[in-house]
């Protein structure tokens, strides 16, 4: 029998994650152009920083996500000076560098710390109804998602940083001859969006077991996001994971998780095909039409 | 006179801007190298041929995406994928029929799979607009899918082979023949199909490249626009070469099922599957055939070796070599070679020597300083 309460609760809790997984890769690939095949990894960095505050640390849980966002920020800003830097202009290259750096994280996490990680305990408690229940933390997730991208908004629409990394995609040499140094936007850029791949890896250790492995699923997930979702980070991103989180739900409750996914993967492939820019394109080309016929 | 004249006109075909290496010395030092392959089994053991045969095959993979990636500029994380669907329909196809010309068609069969699959794929992306970074994309999405198929597909039968799940498809042995001549291809005989079939590819590639559907191919690597404006059917070509490529994994695919009788999605479909052709082509160069096929045998080599020793390091040491190639080496190894060997053919052994420490202090001074933030051009506007 279908559960209205179920598919609701599983659909809010597959948005939060494809929003904020996404949401980091989508800055980063908008103002930049890199891709960050390690996304998925600095996920895991968040993650592991998180469980690292909690347990070894022994902070409180909201402390220990703080200290995982400025650890992933960090690690992140360290990263774009000693390899992204070198590999601007060079796409394919920046590809093959994150791949491999993806590859040294998460082997190195495993020689570190071993296959798993002790679970922390799901805050805020359930809701219980029926035979059923579920724990109130995927709605305050699903808030915080939607929260997550009003303040990117806010950082790209009323912020000097958001003004100049808009200037930096319209036109770089333009910007830079206005005096923008834009070395600095894409070290802040590349930051802010590690960091906000912390905040997904902390917010998510509660409800994931924690593993070295576990930054592949996101990086998948937040392509996806990115690809179907196009130009436009905010709207995009929140686009495109209302959908996606819709169909990944829906197939997952009727079918199982790996269909799931499959489906979500074969609506991407469909997606990029049809429609390059994603959804934003496509609403952006309607509005272009009905203007004109407006005009 | 006239065998010079017939020699000279055959090395063309085979000599041009997109291959490293050519003249008499570079054909003697090929055919030596050559020699010593065939070689190898009698020279060393069973046991170390089939270890070799294990390299050679991962040489086709790099083969094909150094074709696809280094010559059309189509960056593909999909190759491994093609290499892993031609197993999978080898393993399948000799399990439905069971006989030595079964086998036979199987092996056709098989690497006719890997270049229909790149057909669909490069069909839907090349003719629907997809470029550049989206073609990743997309081919990486593709891998995903059928790892993710792969691995839970634990009871679905293609006639009557399960495909087995995180076990995968095996096969108890192979032999080729028809009717009453056949062949049971086990060590070392194995290993000198795939040696000869290597130095096939490698010589049949060579003349591609260098023909003028290669040359076009390569104005399209490095600028898709002009070539296109030039009037040539971009997406045409872009499609041929993918196929020609997922032909190319194909063979490598049936040729790894020859020596290892079974396939996993582990080893074909997963993400560290789909780095390690982009591992061999951007360390041995990958606007070259030689450097793939070089650094593939070597990477794998070493590789191997490590993961006996040092399992959990060995990835590790995959990852650390795709940064620093890259960083350092952005041509690749085989380029960086000939470029040196150009160097001190240019200056000299001893003046050469000089110059070129002083030019590694330099760059070393350059980037260390480089690391700082806020001192991008130190160097530079000290020395102006």
């Amino acid at each position: 029998m279908v559960n209205g309460l179920n598919l609701a609760f599983q659909y809010l809790q597959q948005f939060s994650v494809l929003v904020l997984a996404a949401v980091g890769l989508a800055i980063i690939f908008g103002i930049m152009g890199v891709i960050n095949l390690a996304h998925g990894e600095f996920i895991m960095v968040g993650a592991y920083a998180t469980v690292f505050g909690y347990h070894d640390l022994g902070l409180p849980l909201l402390a220990s996500m703080g200290l995982a966002v400025v650890v992933t920020a960090a690690f992140g800003f360290v990263v774009e000076r000693l390899l992204i830097k070198r590999t601007y202009g060079r796409l394919f290259d920046s590809m093959v560098v994150t791949l491999g750096l993806s590859l040294v994280l998460s082997q190195g996490m495993l020689v570190l710390r071993g296959t798993s990680e002790p679970s922390i305990p799901t805050p805020f408690g359930t809701i219980t109804y029926g035979a059923f229940s579920q724990s109130l933390y995927k709605v305050a997730l699903a808030l915080v998602a939607v929260g997550v991208l009003a303040v990117v908004y806010w950082l790209f629409t009323q912020t000097a940083y958001g003004v100049r990394a808009r200037a930096t995609i319209q036109n770089e040499e333009m910007s830079r001859a206005l005096g923008v140094t834009t070395e600095r936007v894409y070290s802040q850029t590349f930051a802010i969006g590690s960091a906000l791949a912390g905040l997904t890896g902390a917010l998510l250790a509660p409800l994931v077991s924690v593993n070295p492995t576990m930054g592949g699923t996101y990086l998948v997930k937040s392509f996806v996001v990115v690809v179907v979702g196009g130009p436009s980070v905010v709207l995009g991103t929140g686009l495109s994971g209302g959908l996606l989180g819709a169909v990944d739900a829906g197939v997952t409750y009727f079918y199982d998780q790996t269909m799931g996914s499959i489906v979500l993967l074969v609506v991407t492939v469909f997606v990029i095909r049809f429609f390059q820019d994603g959804i934003t394109g496509f609403v952006e080309r309607a509005r272009d039409r009905l203007a004109a016929e407006g005009a | 006179m006239a065998d010079d004249h017939a020699l000279a006109g055959l090395g063309e075909r085979f000599e041009g801007p997109n291959t490293v290496g050519s003249g008499r010395g570079f054909w003697v030092a090929l055919a030596v190298a050559a020699a010593a392959l065939f070689a190898y089994p009698s020279l060393t053991s069973i046991y170390q041929a089939t270890q070799l045969s294990r390299y050679l095959v991962a040489a086709f993979l790099a083969l094909s995406l150094a074709f696809v990636w280094g010559y059309a500029g189509i960056l593909s994380f999909g190759q491994n994928a093609f290499y892993g669907l031609a197993a999978y329909a080898f393993a399948v196809t000799v399990g439905n029929l069971a006989s030595p010309l079964g086998t036979t068609a199987a092996a056709a069969v098989a690497v006719g799979f890997g270049a229909l699959a790149s057909l669909v794929l490069g069909y839907f992306m090349f003719y629907g607009g997809v470029r550049d970074v989206y073609v990743t994309i997309t081919t990486l999405v593709v891998t995903v899918v059928l790892n993710t198929y792969g691995t839970t597909a634990s009871q679905v039968f293609v006639g009557s082979v399960n495909l087995g799940g995180d076990t995968g498809v095996g096969i108890s042995d192979v032999v080729l023949g028809a009717g009453p001549v056949t062949v049971t291809l086990v060590q070392p005989l194995t290993y000198y199909v795939i040696a000869g079939l290597l130095v096939a590819t490698y010589l049949g590639l060579r003349v591609f490249v260098n023909s003028d559907f290669g040359r076009v191919m390569v104005a399209i690597r490095e600028d898709e626009d002009r070539a296109e404006m030039f009037g040539y059917d971009v997406k045409f070509r872009k499609l041929v070469v993918f196929t020609i490529g997922g032909g190319l994994a194909g063979l490598g695919g049936v040729l790894y099922m020859f020596q290892s009788y079974s396939v996993t999605p582990e080893t074909v479909f997963s993400a560290a599957a789909a780095a390690l052709p982009v591992v061999w082509v951007s360390v041995g160069g990958r606007k070259t055939l030689l450097g793939p096929i070089i650094a593939a045998v070597a990477i794998e080599w070493v590789r191997t070796a490590a993961a006996v020793q040092f399992p959990e390091v060995a990835r590790i040491g995959v990852g650390l070599l795709m940064i620093v190639s890259i960083l350092l080496l952005p041509e690749g190894a085989v380029p960086g070679v000939r470029s040196v060997y150009g160097y001190f053919d240019r200056h000299g052994l001893v003046d050469g020597s000089r110059r070129a420490t002083e030019r590694v202090r330099h760059t070393l001074r350059r980037t260390l300083l480089g690391w700082l933030p806020g001192a991008e051009n130190g160097p530079e506007v000290a020395r102006e």
